[in-house]
């Protein structure tokens, strides 16, 4: 072994660079590294988790033994020390290499932590290098929470200017228009600084023309707003449409989509989606807030060396931000590391979980810190009881579960089915009169109810809410009379009239949103759905609450009841079957459980509530799989044939690694790169009639044994260079891959020398390993492709592509819906 | 030349960083002006009494009822069961935040609307004579270029004025929006 650590020490840096990280570990990290380093190829490093290179310590020692010959020897590759511009980055729609990527950062670790003893400055970069993650962190969670600070605010104001404008400073939304205001108990959300549209126009706020302007301007305004909102985003930035999370889920697993979390998308989703939620169109920010913390995230990127090199790094980065997107968008900083975790993230080690936590923390303080909605809370929804729960209630809790299943599976199929049309039909081409036609509908058919005329957020605060006495508004109107003076503890009591008003509101209320919903979300405009669908539970819960209590009130001599709900007492609270509902069909849709309730649970302060949240979250996630085994966002990677590779999923099929690899049986033979006798021009010949994205290098054609694997990309950049800025490369120049050139006949030509672009340690397995083994492979471990051997010798190549193209056919979708790579 | 480049980058998103900062920090600690604070007590119908909302401005300990309600609309002995009923609630708020924000909002959303009516009206008249190059490359030229030149061209064609690398900037950039467009509205690969 140590003859052999030796010979590999006397490469060049950036040749060693693609070995040093497969050098350690293996499935079975506790064998020793004498018997592994022999088994080259199928040995991996994949302790990711480790800050530290698990090499350092062995590596140490390779200095101070031979630290004296490596300056002699390694002069010669000096040129290649720097890599060249371009070497290592990847095209647009294409798939990173995990395993690269992070054997390059483990590399770049690893020299920084040795140069650090040498002198006084290199050991501050170290330092600064290691502290650089925690310093994007914050500044990911300061912008994270600015910008949500700014949609809140803005999004509050606009949609209040729908209805009317404030004399006292047209900034200000009617509530802190109306802050001041002291008023009567009936009429506390009127003032007189307040202007709603009728009365600056007409001078009167009463009659049926008063309402007719109304109507009329809220519109107006509502069509105003989404047009803009998909013009910018048509204009400006086209990546900015819709919530962003499947894309982003993509992106985490390794996909490029090239300006999707650029500035451009970042300022425009920004300003649309103020927009778009204030146009009063059913929608949330919940999703697209995830997006914007996440461009924060690849944008802050730039400024720190480490993660602007590396797509792997960045990418743990982008987990964290997702994280403070939902720590901003919910008020809660735990819920939104674990959405990441559950949702979004695709590699989500430790040391991710400790940063998102922290980005999710910043960002959640600087929110409070601009205290949007003045009331010290970060959402508007935020409730506060404590009523507690009889066990039986959780009969209706899991009613509400299997509502909110149902409910999940039916929008998911029936907005896929619009979206696939929308794809696929001439309705894709009018993305603006789309837009337009919708929100005109949404717009005339919410005013008249005034659940729906109000923005959703509101409404789900008001579901939510309690009925205390101090509440005034058609819900909690119930037959009281004032002889107790407990304060808040309230009875169940009879409905008056107004609750039965706000019942078939709601319920009408309830099939607006349900229509409306499935056609909004996947238009042109900045949307989320968390907080539509949450609106929907929110509805049916508070339906089924009254309904029970007012079941209890009249039949509290019933056996059920008897125990628990004798009359007088303090029983039900529709306010919790709102938020269970509303938890049930946020699970439904999303498939979300652990992450789902703890959000719920933050945005309550109650630790009771988590067994009711808990059932709901899982019968619906029950339900909705038993229906349809994908959530939305899974639903939606999959019709856009976005190559992401399913972690969750089992492949189960017996077929085998030469079933899937390329070239198939009739094929011709795979294209290889021969590591010593090709020239210039034969390389070009090859990688212009051939469009793969990388060539396995092999000793000689006849003997078919595997050297590496360089990429096209790289390849191109490299001969380019070669051509223009060193001496005596013309197209009859051999081509080495070699790690000593053999010496030149006097009359050749100069030989071009590229081992460094060469990936000596790419993945290989045998043509007979079971495709179970492969797609775990790939999914672990981030593979780009995989190269497959007989005998020894290669045999052909597997490439994610072909894997997730596998997967499809096996489980009888159209494997060509796949459509990047 | 790429490094300077990407230094020059990180000073311009840290000034943001730190001009945004230096905005919001100061807005969100703002002094507590006399309209930013109140005491809001509701005070639910109580018998033959209507119910109130009072709401003045006074320092939190003295943020209860029986400081808030005045004139009391009880006698003495009733005092105590009408201010159980009533809930007092001290908030601050910052106007100037609200108003910085919204102003900014309006801004940028004016600012972006000129521009666009700008490259909408006013760009393809200047740029008549570019027009007809420009559309003559070949796609796939284009995005191979892109992909390739995202490092900026070796020193001969680099541009010299700022004004021509605005221009250069600009014309890299609706290049790509050209580019989403086409995935996203034309061919529906993506976003759908």
């Amino acid at each position: 072994m140590a003859s052999y650590s030796h010979r590999w020490w006397q490469g060049s840096e950036a040749q060693s660079m693609d070995k040093k990280g497969y050098r350690r570990g293996s499935f079975q990290s506790s064998t020793s590294d004498e018997d592994l380093v022999e088994i080259e190829g199928v040995t991996l490093d994949f302790s990711m988790a480790d800050d530290v290179p698990p090499l350092d310590r062995e590596m140490g020692e390779f200095y101070s033994y031979n630290g004296g010959e490596m300056n002699g020897t390694s002069k010669m590759m000096d040129f290649l020390e720097e890599p060249l511009p371009g070497v290592g980055t990847y095209e647009d729609f294409n798939t990173i290499d995990w395993v690269r990527e992070k054997s390059r950062d483990r590399d770049r670790h690893r020299e920084i932590t040795s140069k650090s003893k040498e002198s006084t400055w290199a050991l501050i970069h170290s330092v600064s290098d290691a502290f650089s993650g925690w310093l994007l962190m914050l500044l990911i969670g300061l912008s994270a929470g600015s910008l949500a600070g700014l949609i809140d605010i803005s999004a509050h104001w606009m949609t209040d200017l729908k209805e009317g404008v404030c004399l006292k400073g047209f900034w200000l939304n009617h509530e802190h228009c109306c802050w001041k205001a002291e008023t009567s108990f009936e009429d506390r959300d009127t003032c007189s600084e307040w202007r709603i549209w009728s009365q600056l126009i007409i001078g009167t706020k009463e009659g049926a023309f008063a309402y007719i302007l109304n109507y009329f301007m809220y519109v107006i305004w509502a069509l105003l707003f989404s047009l803009l909102a998909v013009s910018l985003v048509k204009g400006f930035a086209p990546y900015a449409c819709g919530s962003g999370i499947p894309e982003i889920k993509t992106i985490l697993s390794g996909f490029i989509i090239r300006g999707y979390l650029g500035k451009w998308t970042l300022i425009i989703k920004t300003i649309t989606l103020v927009l778009a939620v204030s146009s009063g169109l059913s929608l949330g920010k919940e999703g697209p807030l995830v997006h914007v913390a996440c461009c924060c995230g690849n944008i802050l990127c730039h400024l720190f060396v480490k993660y602007r090199k590396n797509e792997a790094k960045r990418r743990e980065v982008l987990s964290a931000a997702a994280a403070a997107g939902v720590s901003v968008a919910f008020g809660a900083p735990i819920g939104g590391v674990l959405f990441s975790l559950e949702e979004v993230s695709y590699y989500f080690p430790l040391k991710t979980l400790w940063r998102s936590f922290f980005a999710a923390l910043v960002a959640a303080f600087t929110l409070r810190s601009i205290n949007p909605f003045g009331n010290s809370r970060l959402v508007l929804f935020y409730v506060e009881f404590h009523t507690p729960w009889h066990l039986l209630e959780l009969v209706p809790f899991i009613l509400l579960g299997i509502f909110g299943g149902l409910w999940g599976a039916f929008f998911i199929r029936s907005n896929i089915a619009w979206c696939r049309r929308r794809k696929t039909t001439k309705l894709g081409r009018y993305p603006v009169l789309e837009v337009l036609v919708v929100t005109a509908v949404t717009a005339i058919l919410a005013f008249p109810n005034e659940y729906t005329r109000m923005s959703t957020s509101e409404l789900i605060s008001e579901l939510f809410n309690d009925c205390g006495i101090l509440d005034y508004s058609k819900l909690c109107e119930y037959v009281s009379n004032f002889n107790s003076t407990k304060g808040d503890d309230l009875p169940d009591r009879a409905a008056g009239p107004g609750v039965y008003t706000a019942m078939w509101q709601l319920a009408l209320a309830l099939i607006l949103k349900v229509f409306i919903t499935i056609f909004t979300f996947g238009m042109k405009v900045p949307s989320g759905l968390f907080i539509p669908s949450m609106a929907v539970g929110a509805i049916v819960g508070r339906l089924l609450g009254v309904g029970m209590e007012q079941l209890a009130y009249y039949h509290h001599d019933w056996t059920i009841f008897s125990g628990w709900c004798s009359q007088g007492a303090d029983c039900i609270t529709p306010g919790l079957y709102a938020m269970v509902g509303a938890a049930a069909c946020l699970g439904g849709v999303t498939r979300m459980t652990v992450s789902l309730v703890v959000i719920m649970f933050e945005l309550t302060g109650g630790l009771e509530y988590i067994v009711p949240l808990m059932a709901a979250a899982m019968t619906s996630k029950w339900v909705a799989d038993a229906i349809g085994r994908e959530g939305i966002y899974d639903a939606h990677i999959r019709l856009n044939g976005y190559p992401f590779l399913e972690a969750k999923e089992e492949f189960s099929h017996k077929t085998l690694a030469m079933d899937v690899m390329r070239p198939r049986r009739n094929d011709p033979p795979l294209t290889v790169i021969t590591q010593d006798s090709m020239t210039v021009e034969d390389v070009e010949v090859i990688i212009n009639e051939t469009t793969y994205s990388g060539y396995p290098v092999v000793v000689s054609r006849e003997s078919q044994r595997l050297v590496g694997f360089v990429l096209r990309r790289d390849l191109i950049i490299s001969i380019e260079n070669a051509r223009k800025k060193q001496d005596g490369i013309v197209s009859t120049s051999v081509i080495y891959f070699t790690d000593h050139s053999p010496p030149l006949p006097p009359s050749s030509p100069s030989m071009l020398k590229l081992r460094s672009i060469l990936d000596l340690s790419p993945f290989t397995v045998t043509d007979q390993t079971p495709m179970e083994i492969v797609v775990d492979i790939f999914r672990k471990l981030g593979l780009r492709q995989c190269l497959v051997t007989h005998n020894g010798k290669l045999l052909g190549i597997i490439t994610k592509k072909d894997v997730l193209k596998h997967i499809a056919q096996m489980a009888n979708q159209d494997p060509d819906s796949i459509l990047f790579n | 030349m790429i490094f300077a480049q990407h230094i020059w980058k990180s000073i311009q998103l840290l000034s943001l960083m730190a001009v945004v900062w230096c905005v919001l920090t100061p807005l969100a600690q703002a002094s507590k002006r006399s309209e930013d604070i109140r005491c809001k007590c509701i005070c639910p119908p109580y018998r033959n009494i209507i119910g109130h909302i009072y709401n003045r401005n006074v320092s939190q300990k003295d943020c209860n009822c029986l400081y808030m309600v005045e004139p009391m609309p009880v006698p003495g002995r009733d005092v105590e069961a009408y201010c159980l009923l009533c809930e007092c609630k001290y908030e601050e708020r910052s106007t100037t935040t609200i108003k910085v924000i919204i102003i900014i909002y309006l801004s940028v959303v004016g600012a972006l609307l000129l521009y666009m009516a700008f490259l909408m009206l006013v760009d393809p008249l200047i740029r008549k004579p570019d027009a007809y190059t420009q559309p003559l490359h070949n796609e796939e030229e284009n995005e191979d270029a892109r992909s390739l030149a995202a490092v900026p061209t070796p020193s001969g064609a680099r541009a010299n004025t700022v004004l021509e690398r605005v221009e250069g900037a600009q014309q890299r950039w609706k290049r790509q929006v050209q580019e989403q467009r086409k995935t996203v509205f034309d061919r529906h690969k993506m976003l759908s």
